[in-house]
């Protein structure tokens, strides 16, 4: 249930940056989510549905960014999509990676009047 | 209040010491009568006394550098004369704000602050995270029980409700406060901040922080702490690591517990440590009972080394 704690920091957030541009509304809210960043994107749009209520997100179109994962093998470099955490490279089958993309929680852009 | 969500529910956190229910103020309220006695008039001040018991809720503003960038650039040309009236133009174009900010950033930013106050008084901060009943507060009782004499402990008790650990704690000899989190499901680098504020933890000792008992959520709350340490236990699957990799990813030591009972179930050490592995294979393993102490020597050593560094 972090997604709901998300979910609120995702409202301050965006609450905070539309009154610092003197804004009443939000009327757009970009968010990049990567799929290896820890967050269940059911769980967190169900979260938002309850969180945005008497916001100034409450009538806010949300688009949301799901960031593939992506990894680099740490034997022979290769780069792969992956979508857990542990998959081998597919080239050389090391099974150890890092991944360099797909941990993103972030707060992309807003729209606001 | 959690600082992460910035919630401010009446789900309440608290943070208590061991004995310590609530937190008592005593209010004086003056109230003056006027009566009139025989055509005279008397002033009496009653002095009353209410004791309450209150539990406060804190909401604390901390300073946080929001990253925004701005991106409005307005050019004029100063050559050109404009003839528009400009505050006729008071039509409310949407804007667009290019916010470009971490969603966890104000919990790891406050867990940064953490980390430099621990590391300028040589406070090793751990942070043990695990699920429910794989021995972690048997695991400190033990530690403290056993190094108590050489290692000044301090400790932190995450739960959602009672006292229970850390009056456990309390009994094996190391100062504690105990954070409840109410309906939440992690620690956050907030409740850390206040916590440490009530421990008063002296220069050259080790804190450690029992993470609320949740193999997910806890893995993405930074509290600060210098080690990550997950623990599991021999009753649990030892396919563990890869059903909840970000925990196992995100941490630096695995303690492997309970191998007391290796003969009566079916956990396979070795598949366990290779699952792990494949997550993270910067994990350092310790396999050990905390019942019977086998194996507890090696963790003990290792404790010892970080504090000498």
């Amino acid at each position: 249930m972090h997604e709901l704690s998300i979910a609120m920091n995702i409202i301050e957030i965006a609450e905070e940056n539309a009154k610092n541009a003197n804004a009443s509304i939000i009327s757009e809210i970009e968010l990049d989510i990567g799929s290896q960043a820890g967050v269940v994107m059911e769980a967190l749009e169900f979260a938002i549905e309850s969180a945005k209520q008497g916001t100034m997100l409450e009538n806010a179109n949300w688009k949301i960014n799901k960031i593939t994962a992506l990894a680099r093998c740490n034997s022979c470099r290769h780069e792969f999509e992956t979508e857990d955490l542990f998959s081998p490279c597919p080239k050389c089958s090391n099974p150890f990676s890092e991944i360099y993309q797909g941990k993103e929680l972030r707060v992309k852009s807003l729209k606001v009047e | 209040m959690c600082d992460t969500c910035g919630c401010g529910h009446g789900d309440g956190v608290t943070i208590r010491k061991p004995g310590e229910t609530e937190h008592n103020h005593d209010h004086v309220h003056t109230h003056s009568h006027e009566h009139e006695h025989n055509g005279e008039k008397h002033n009496h001040d009653h002095t009353h006394l209410h004791t309450h018991g209150h539990e406060h809720d804190h909401s604390h503003q901390h300073s946080v550098q929001s990253h925004t960038h701005n991106h409005d650039h307005h050019h004029h040309s100063e050559e050109h004369v404009h003839d528009h009236h400009h505050a006729d133009h008071h039509h409310n174009h949407g804007k667009e704000i290019e916010v470009e900010q971490d969603i966890l950033g104000k919990n790891n930013l406050l867990a940064e602050r953490n980390r430099g106050y621990f590391e300028a008084k040589n406070i090793l901060a751990l942070n043990l995270v695990s699920s429910p009943g794989s021995g972690k507060t048997s695991l400190l009782e033990r530690t403290i029980k056993d190094l108590g004499k050489k290692i000044k402990f301090y400790v932190i008790e995450g739960d959602q409700q009672t006292m229970n650990d850390a009056n456990r704690i309390d009994q094996a000899g190391a100062p504690v406060v105990q954070i409840n989190t109410g309906n939440g499901c992690h620690l956050d680098s907030d409740m850390i901040n206040k916590a440490v504020k009530e421990l008063n933890i002296p220069d050259n000792s080790v804190l450690v922080i029992e993470n609320v008992g949740n193999l997910v959520c806890p893995s993405l709350f930074d509290l600060g702490e210098a080690a990550r340490v997950v623990i599991i236990s021999t009753t649990e699957g030892d396919d563990k690591p890869i059903k909840y990799p970000t925990m196992f990813q995100s941490s630096d030591i695995c303690i492997i517990n309970k191998t007391d009972l290796l003969p009566y179930v079916d956990f396979d050490m070795k598949k366990c440590k290779e699952y792990a592995m494949q997550v993270n294979h910067h994990l350092k393993f310790f396999e050990l009972s905390v019942k019977t102490g086998e194996g507890m020597d090696k963790w003990y050593e290792w404790l010892k080394e970080q504090i000498s560094e």
